[in-house]
């Protein structure tokens, strides 16, 4: 049988306004084939976690340009795993220092992209990661 | 295949639960070996829902009207499924599943469920599997089921076949796209839609709308006449008499012989997409590496050879 496509939710929690970021994201990993879902921006951690259990997706990521992710994607991973949605593979972009990373790994993030990260970085990941992480 | 299989996935989705939908949902628009005994096991509730085509142009308005809808079905308590239906790339296989965004208000309401499909390259802007996941939807208990695909020309003729009430969104600027409105498109509408009707023009769409209408119209009169409205996704106004339309159809379809013809019409439709593709995968599935080097060597055409294996 054909392999199916993965499915992926972008998403933008926090209060930043802008999210020319996200659909960069979203039109490059459509191109690379993956099923993307798009909530636009300032959505919750409920909200996010929530689409992730409608949509059944395989992945999250967030893109947060600033501040608040500490408190914001563990949230996220929690709310989650509160859903029975331990395989999802969780990702970040943002402005994020390096102590930072360490601790968001630990909970649950799976990677951080800094900014300017090249787009084929992000879809090298997933086509890597994803298949280990879900056995489809 | 841990997660997957859970025996009590039907009986969690018969009680309403939000995870075990989603998870159902999953097995059947993937195909998945599960997917018959779901399909088996929620038939019983088929029919049960009014199934809501929205389809239209791209831009019309289709999935912040669905917004609306949902919201004015909430209010009288009603559970509501939306399949949002978004072509796939040719190319790469992607899709951009951006329905969801205008919907997004409804996220959390535990008597909606919202989830957006690829078409993965079926024809017609819906997918076979989508038979199934509105068996899934009816079987979680929804009252109605809204399902949301683009279209422009012939193709959404196809969604005819999958839902009981087909609504056609259009706009006020889109006068041309309505004058060239394709004869299918006419007749597959239950309810014809202005939307954008805060934006300037629309009277006159209406009234062109309405005139191109009668224009197809013999002289006995139909038991259903479709209704041209005018509705404003951005203010909200026609949303409520787009409700009552919706209504009114749902009852006509109940009265009439139409509700059953219609219910048929879906169920052949299943049938036989369900038939041609097991068919179709169980051939395949004989053709083995010696087939192909007969066929290259010329000893055995391909007409034969394929008669050969739709024996086996
Ligand atoms: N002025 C006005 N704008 C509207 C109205 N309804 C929708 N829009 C806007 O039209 C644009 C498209 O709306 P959508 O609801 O995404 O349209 P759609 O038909 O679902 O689009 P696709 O799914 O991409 O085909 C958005 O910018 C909406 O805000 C309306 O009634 N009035
Ligand atoms: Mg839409």
């Amino acid at each position: 049988m054909e392999s199916k496509p993965f499915r992926v939710l972008i998403a933008k929690p926090g209060l930043d306004g802008h999210d020319r970021g996200a659909k960069v994201i979203v039109r490059a990993l459509r191109d690379a084939g993956f099923e993307v879902i798009y909530t636009g921006i300032r959505q919750t951690p409920e909200m996010i976690a929530q689409t992730a259990l409608q949509e059944d997706v395989d992945a999250v990521g967030l893109s947060l340009l600033s501040g608040a992710h500490m408190t914001l994607f563990p949230q996220i991973t929690k709310l989650l795993k509160d859903r029975g949605l331990k395989d999802v593979l969780v990702f970040g972009g943002g402005i994020i220092p390096d102590e930072d990373v360490a601790k968001l790994k630990k909970k649950g993030i799976d990677q951080v992209f800094g900014p300017g990260t090249p787009l084929t970085t992000i879809v090298d990941y997933l086509n890597s990661r994803l298949p280990s992480v879900k056995k489809k | 295949m841990s997660k997957r299989s859970d025996p009590r996935l039907i009986e969690r989705v018969l009680r309403g639960e939000h995870a075990a939908a989603s998870r159902a949902l999953s097995l059947v628009i993937d195909e998945a070996p599960e997917a018959d005994a779901l399909s088996k096991a929620f038939f019983p509730k088929s029919g049960s829902a009014q199934k809501i085509g929205v389809c239209g142009p791209p831009g019309a308005g289709k999935s912040s009207l669905t917004s609306r809808l949902v919201a004015h079905y909430r209010k009288q308590k009603l559970k509501i499924g939306i399949l949002a239906v978004d072509p796939s790339s040719p190319i790469s296989g992607g899709a951009f599943l951006g329905d969801r965004l205008r919907i997004q208000e409804h996220a959390m309401d535990p008597g909606v469920f919202i989830r957006s499909l690829a078409n993965r390259g079926m024809i017609g802007g819906v997918s076979y599997t989508i038979f199934g996941a509105m068996h899934v939807l009816e079987a979680w208990g929804c009252d109605k089921i809204i399902v949301e695909t683009v279209g422009t020309g012939q193709d959404e003729v196809e969604i005819g076949k999958v839902a009981d009430t087909i609504v056609y969104v259009t706009t006020p600027s889109m006068g041309d796209e309505i004058q060239a409105m394709k004869a299918g498109v006419m007749e597959i509408g239950d309810i014809f839609v202005v939307n954008k009707s805060d934006l300037h023009g629309s009277d006159k769409a209406l009234s062109d709308l309405r005139s191109a209408m009668s224009l197809g119209r013999t002289h006995e009169a139909k038991p259903w006449e479709p209704p041209v409205l005018g509705t404003s996704a951005l203010t909200g106004k026609g949303v409520d008499e787009l409700g009552k339309a919706l209504d009114d159809h749902w009852t006509h379809l109940k009265k009439s012989e139409e509700g059953r013809r219609r219910l048929r019409e879906q169920h052949k439709e299943e049938l036989s997409l369900y038939i041609s593709r097991r068919v179709y995968r169980s051939a395949l599935d004989k053709i083995s590496d010696r087939n192909l080097d007969d066929l290259v060597e010329h000893k055995i055409d391909p007409a034969s050879l394929g008669t050969k294996i739709l024996k086996k």
